[in-house]
């Protein structure tokens, strides 16, 4: 039965729904061990907030049901997920990290979260994040940090490290997350899995609980390229609930991650995002994997975008200044938290009192830096200037996209550091989304997959690859053959090479919910 | 504070030392069938909170998608403004908390509204004046607040207050005038009749119901005065709360007394926000602009931006109806009535009816008399629109026509318009119950007009002498026997041959 449980975790996505397709193996039996899984590994590893076990082995039944009855079933049938509890879900909790929406259960569900089920994926549970996924560690986390199954020290990466930490930890073979700075990409890098961030508007936000409005994207986390694409597929097109969705079919990401084919490619080297700041290991990693590319026949140059440098500063001005204004509606009148209402206090003032004991400290600190940018009077050197910056971070991708197929860059300039030790320093938090940023901004396609580990650490080191918009399946195509590539090396997935995680067990369920 | 125990200026006085400068703003709800950015139904008095969902409760992860029948509306409105539609322009975001806005911000335009520059023309005293339009804009309505336990109904005192969310989200158009200076004496009555021009433009354009007392047209009114000569104008205080036509008449009447006042005192108008009190005629102090709060306005990033193509809106033009000044000069041309009566029907809101009852056959003298007469007096009883009567331009052509043939005198014609009030049927039906035709039978009148004179022989001798005036008195008599139907005509004939 253990053994078994092991097997069905070490799965892929793809493998799983064949198994399933073909009868070899129950869509509950799967999300049984997978839940068992998380019940051995969760109190080392803290990924999710939420455990949703008799809705997850509900929604199994249901897909056994249907192939039972020779009814066709979905490419991802069956097939566990961890979802990032920025989506909401009428059946669980979405709590955003965030104590302000203690008890608020959303009378809807998000696009994703209705596509996935209407797909049978099985939506295991909610996943950490850093509060209203403002943070790049899930140290902003309201109910704790999660740990990187790699060194449980360590962090998971961020926004979406509850979901890339449940990925790697196999706890899930599937994650969503959500990409506003590099939420998906970041965590994905120093967990040594796969995650994407599709182009803006590609996949739907509605039912994403925003953090800014104008860069934030769902996508796939995955431990294989391949996994990420299926996933990338159902989740995604156009969504008539969201005016900023893309009306165009979904790239043919699938196709090109099985095509995994790199020979005549153009591929450019971003000069403005290695070097100084970027850990030794991690470029010794990134620069074999490009001589990986070019030894399988891309055409590798330099590519110079200047303005890169002036991303991060625009950003955090851009993304405060929406969040500002997208987190004043929690407000205590009418869901989520309320402090202070003794009956003798008036609405404002129960207001300051709850946003003051509900929001986290960094979710303050991007409030007031955004309320400041779109004050009167500073409008236009602050926000109105990053917009500018915006543009010609833009002008930059068209021109380099006009000598090159694809840009790449190390995903994160380091790998995954120690727990506590950016907590009391913003910017050194902020540097780790350096290299990220400037695909949100432009809201192009941007894909994470892993290169190899750091030798100083042994570590997980990130490769990025960035494409146009609408062109996600470049990424995937690229993406796919450097990990064919790279596997052939090592022998193995990357994730055989971390050490395995105490797993303590048999395990009752813990207060939060874990288990059936 | 000087500025609520400064002593009016009787009004005379104040506009014959300062020049008012007026401007408004008017909140109109659209009259969409669903909300400005989700399908929620807009239908007005609904059960509190029953017109709800994620959008417009703005619940976490929720997004607004536009109404393209609500553009589609304001670009009338402005096409009918005189103004120029925007080939491209942005929704903003306008944030403050306020527990009644459910994302404390409200999606609204900002330095890029979708319609500006227009101008409309207002009717006051045998004069035409032009009315600037700034800009036409498009946003969403709050919820409504309901504050309980307090004396005024404000939040100020109340022991605690509800929020009805179902007008949240409904689209509202705000039409902006530019400032209006010269008005002089007039500039109350100007106000009035640009607020009255506008609603019944709007209403023409089928875009809104423009009901003042359902709050479907609201009416913020700049005033500032300016002392006669000086070449720059007042600080102006912003009236809100003004909510009849009436109202925005006396508002700026009280504030050019009162802002008189102040300045006669040496003061300085502050630069604020009053309100309108219906029952006192007075404004009071709200707060200061000066501490105004800062809106943060910035593109709203959740919608696209709306790039109405040339196309649509020329179809938009195309499809304008017959707007109310041009029709007005058309029916005046049409009825020959005097330009007085012409304001009376359109003060009564009865072109409509009457133009309805002109084609069904009366004469416009005739069914302008009956619906700004008897109808508006009951309408007037009820408490009620004349529209809301229950009688149809049909039956009150007939009545006239009934009129017409001398089938029914005024007096009878009166009680025939009861009848069908009352529910009693079509005219001809009033007329056969309660036994109304004019008797002009003369077997049936002979004997009336016999019998008054062997009652009166005083009276019947003072006419045979030749005093014919003394007719009238037995004439009375013949009415009151057969309870007003005789033909009162016929009558004096019938009593001068018998007295001759």
């Amino acid at each position: 039965m253990a053994a078994e449980e092991t097997e069905l975790t070490r799965l892929t996505a793809a493998e799983i729904a064949a198994a399933v397709a073909a009868g070899e193996a129950s869509a509950v039996e799967v999300t049984q061990a997978h839940l068992d899984r998380i019940v051995a590994v969760e109190p080392s590893v803290h990924a999710f907030l939420h455990v949703a076990g008799s809705s997850a082995l509900a929604a199994a039944e249901a897909v056994d049901r249907r192939r039972a009855a020779g009814e066709p079933l979905g490419p991802l049938a069956g097939v566990p997920l961890a979802l990032k509890d920025v989506l909401t879900t009428k059946d669980m909790p979405t709590t955003c990290g965030s104590k302000i929406l203690a008890g608020w259960r959303p009378p809807y569900d998000a696009t994703v979260t209705r596509r996935l089920r209407d797909a049978g994926v099985i939506i295991l549970g909610k996943t950490n994040m850093d509060e209203f996924a403002m943070g790049s560690s899930t140290e902003n986390s309201a109910f704790g940090p999660s740990a990187n199954p790699w060194d449980l020290t360590r962090i998971p990466g961020g926004s979406s490290g509850g979901s890339s930490a449940a990925v790697a930890a196999f706890e899930a073979p599937l994650g969503i997350g959500t990409d506003t700075g590099g939420s998906i990409r970041q965590p994905a890098a120093v967990c040594g899995i796969v995650g994407m961030k599709p182009t803006y508007g590609g996949s739907s936000r509605y039912g994403l609980v925003a953090f800014a409005s104008s860069l934030d994207t769902p996508g796939p986390l995955a431990r294989t390229v391949l996994d990420a694409a299926l996933l990338h597929e159902v989740m995604s097109g156009h969504d008539p609930c969201d005016a900023t969705s893309v009306d165009a079919p979904v790239p043919p990401v699938v196709a090109a991650a099985r095509q995994a084919d790199v020979a005549g490619l153009r591929v450019g080297v971003v000069r403005e995002l290695g070097g100084e700041g970027y850990q030794a290991g991690v470029q010794a990693r990134f620069a074999e994997a490009v001589e990986l590319l070019e030894s399988l026949g891309a055409k590798v140059s330099e590519v110079s975008c200047p303005h890169f440098r002036y991303a991060l500063p625009a950003y955090y001005l851009i993304a405060p200044s929406e969040a500002s204004s997208n987190l004043a509606r929690f407000d205590a009148m009418r869901y989520g938290l309320r402090v202070g209402d003794d009956g003798t206090r008036s609405a404002d003032e129960v207001m300051s009192l709850t946003r003051a004991a509900g929001f986290g400290a960094e979710v303050k600190r991007r409030i007031m830096l955004g309320t400041y940018a779109l004050s009167s009077g500073y409008y236009d050197a602050y926000y109105g200037k990053a917009q500018q910056v915006r543009t010609l971070i833009s002008r930059d991708f068209d021109a380099a996209f006009e000598q090159v197929d694809v840009l790449v860059s190390p995903t994160t300039p380091t790998t995954a550091f120690p727990l506590g030790e950016r907590v009391d320093d913003p910017m050194a938090m902020y540097l780790a989304d350096l290299a990220t940023i400037p695909s949100d901004l432009a809201g192009n396609a941007a894909i994470s997959v892993p290169c190899g580990l750091a030798p100083e650490d042994g570590l997980p080191v990130g490769l990025q690859i960035m494409a146009p918009a609408l062109a996600d399946d470049r990424t995937y195509r690229v993406a796919a053959a450097l990990e064919a590539a790279l596997q052939l090396r090592w022998g193995a997935p990357l994730l055989a090479q971390a050490t395995p995680l105490p797993a303590a067990r048999p395990l009752p369920p813990d207060a939060r919910g874990l288990g059936r | 504070m000087t500025t609520e125990t400064a002593h009016l200026v009787p009004y005379d006085e104040a506009v014959s030392r300062y020049d008012p400068v007026i401007g408004l703003e008017t909140h109109v709800e659209l009259g969409t069938v669903t909300k400005m950015f989700c399908g929620c139904r807009t239908t007005f008095g609904l059960a509190p909170n029953s017109a709800v969902c994620p959008v417009c409760l703005g619940l976490p992860g929720s997004l607004p998608v536009a109404n393209r029948a609500a553009i589609e509306y304001t670009i009338r409105i402005g096409l009918a403004l005189n103004c120029t539609i925007a080939t491209w322009c942005r929704f903003a975001r306008k944030n403050y908390f306020y527990p009644d806005m459910p994302k404390n911000f409200q999606i609204s335009q900002y330095d890029e509204p979708l319609c500006t520059n227009g101008w409309m023309d207002v009717s006051v005293a045998g004069q035409t004046i032009r009315v600037d339009i700034e800009r036409v804009h498009l946003e969403e309505d709050t919820g409504k607040s309901l504050h309980i336990g307090g004396v005024t109904g404000r939040i100020h005192g109340a022991d605690y207050s509800l929020v009805d969310y179902n007008r949240a989200g409904i689209p509202l158009v705000e039409v902006v005038t530019k400032p209006v200076p010269g008005a002089g004496a007039l500039a109350p009555v100007i106000a009035r009749a640009y607020v009255t021009e506008l609603r019944d433009l709007l209403r023409a354009l089928c875009v809104s119901d423009v009901r003042m007392e359902e709050g479907s047209l609201r009416c913020d009114v700049n005033t500032s005065l300016t002392l006669r000569g000086a070449t720059e104008w007042g600080t102006r205080t912003e009236t809100k709360n003004v909510n009849s036509l009436r109202s925005v008449e006396r508002a700026v009447r009280f504030e050019i007394e009162r802002q008189a006042g102040v300045l006669d005192a040496g003061h300085k108008v502050v630069l604020e926000t009053r309100h309108f009190h219906e029952d006192t005629g007075r404004t009071t102090s709200g707060r200061s602009k000066e501490e105004a709060q800062d809106y943060r306005y910035f593109p709203e990033p959740d919608l696209v931006p709306l790039a109405p193509p040339a196309a649509w809106v020329e179809e938009i033009r195309a499809g304008l109806p017959e707007l109310p000044a041009a029709r007005r000069a058309r029916l005046q041309a049409e009825w020959g009535l005097p330009e007085g009566d012409m304001t009376s029907l359109r003060n009564a809101g009865a072109l409509d009816l009457v133009e309805a009852t002109v084609t069904a056959g009366a004469s416009a003298p005739e069914a302008s008399k009956w619906w700004l007469g008897d109808l508006a007096r009951h309408a007037n009883e009820r408490g009620s629109e004349l529209a809301e009567l229950p009688i149809t331009p049909d039956q009150v052509a007939r009545v006239s026509a009934l009129v017409r043939a001398g089938t029914l005198n005024d007096k009878l014609a009166r009680q025939v318009l009861d009848g069908v009030l009352a529910g009693e049927g079509d005219p001809d039906a009033v007329v056969a119950a309660r036994g109304l035709a004019i008797v002009s039978d003369d077997a049936v009148l002979a004997e009336a007009v016999d019998a008054a004179i062997a009652a009166k022989p005083d009276v019947a001798a003072k006419i045979r002498s030749g005093k014919e005036a003394a007719v009238g008195a037995l004439i009375g008599d013949v009415m009151r026997a057969t309870k007003g139907r005789a033909d009162a005509g016929r009558a004096r004939e019938l009593i001068l041959q018998r007295l001759s």
